[in-house]
């Protein structure tokens, strides 16, 4: 881009981005108080990134942000999900049962909260990942948004 | 009137306003052409649909709504947008009429059906009174959790999570298939650019 006639947008957005990235983490670290959690949360923080590939263009977001981290996170994310659930049969529960992941003497929730904890970390990585990935093989066909193009 | 009776006023009158908005909303969309006012518009209609589900206390649906419909899809639809047309093509007179019936058969379907509903609210809705009311009594003594929908969804419903988040991985895996993983595509509209 030659001359910036952006600018007000690009300063705006320069601001905004680190806000909604965290508020994306408050969403989902208070997920157990407030509504939201890990979904809302991962969606929140693939915007963050899609707004600035929007604003700053894709190839620089994907110099930030390159799309083998967002495959690898969306993977991960499910895997660590499903991984719980494996941790909960070799601690002798039920699938996902996340009782089985302390010795939670009465009224204790330890393996509650850890369980979830956990699972909510598998929602946030692998929708954010997944919802990078799908932005990125869209907005990867074109290089550049023209201004005639708005 | 006492206090009960203004509040319900009150709340009644912002439902039809927001769906009166909704609904202008709606039309607009329908008679557009311009596909980026169409897609800005969605994402006005999701927010201002969030904010009639916090009018009906439903704060959770509210608030994925809002990050879903009116944040991630309309992103999406933008990033979609600029791979076609700019504009829909012009539907030829006539042929709207058949639609239209349908829409309007299906409306009044719907209103009929809405008569054998609970009222919002009900305490003796079916909604309300059997599993709901066991999981509230339960759900703080199983878990430890303050937040019943946080409890229902990641512990109760931990299954049918994990099944939410295999199908939103499927459904980039599949994107990805179909239209490639990015990289590859941007290096040749890079280039197809810079020799222009």
């Amino acid at each position: 881009m030659t001359e910036d006639h952006h600018v007000i947008l690009r300063v705006v957005a320069k601001l905004l981005i680190p806000l909604i990235t965290l508020y994306a983490f408050y969403v989902h670290f208070h997920g157990e108080y407030s509504p939201g959690g890990g979904f809302q949360a991962g969606v929140i923080f693939a915007v963050a990134i899609i707004l600035y590939s929007l604003i700053f263009g894709v190839p620089a977001a994907l110099r930030a942000v390159p799309p083998v981290f967002a495959r690898c996170l969306a993977a991960f994310g499910v895997l660590l999900y499903a991984g719980v659930g494996v941790a909960a049969l070799l601690g002798g529960g039920n699938y996902l049962d996340y009782d089985a992941l302390a010795n939670d003497g009465p009224g204790e929730h330890v393996g509650q909260h850890l369980g979830i904890i956990l699972i909510e970390l598998g929602v946030l990585f692998g929708v954010a990942g997944s919802m990078l990935a799908i932005f990125y093989a869209f907005a990867g066909r074109v290089a550049e948004i023209r201004d005639e193009d708005w | 009137m006492n206090e009960a009776e203004v509040a319900s006023i009150g709340l009644a009158l912002i439902n039809i306003f927001l769906l009166g908005i909704l609904f202008v909303v709606g039309v607009a969309i329908a008679r557009l052409r311009s596909l980026f006012a169409i897609v800005m518009l969605s994402g006005v209609y999701s927010l201002v649909s969030a904010t009639w589900f916090v009018a009906l206390d439903a704060v959770d649906v509210a608030f994925t709504e809002a990050a879903v419909g009116a944040g991630i899809s309309t992103a999406l639809m933008l990033g979609a947008m600029l791979l076609t047309a700019r504009t829909a093509k012009a539907t030829p007179k006539g042929s709207t009429l058949a639609p239209f019936v349908v829409v309007i058969a299906t409306g009044i379907m719907l209103i009929y059906a809405t008569f054998d509903l609970p009222a919002l609210g009900d305490p003796n809705a079916p909604a309300n009174a059997y599993v709901g009311a066991e999981y509230i009594e339960r759900t703080y003594a199983d878990t430890g959790l303050p937040n019943i929908v946080t409890a229902v969804l990641a512990s109760y419903r931990g299954f049918d999570t994990l099944g939410e988040v295999v199908v939103v991985f499927a459904a980039g895996l599949g994107v990805a298939l179909l239209l490639g993983f990015g990289e590859r595509s941007l290096a040749v509209s890079l280039n197809k650019r810079d020799d222009q």
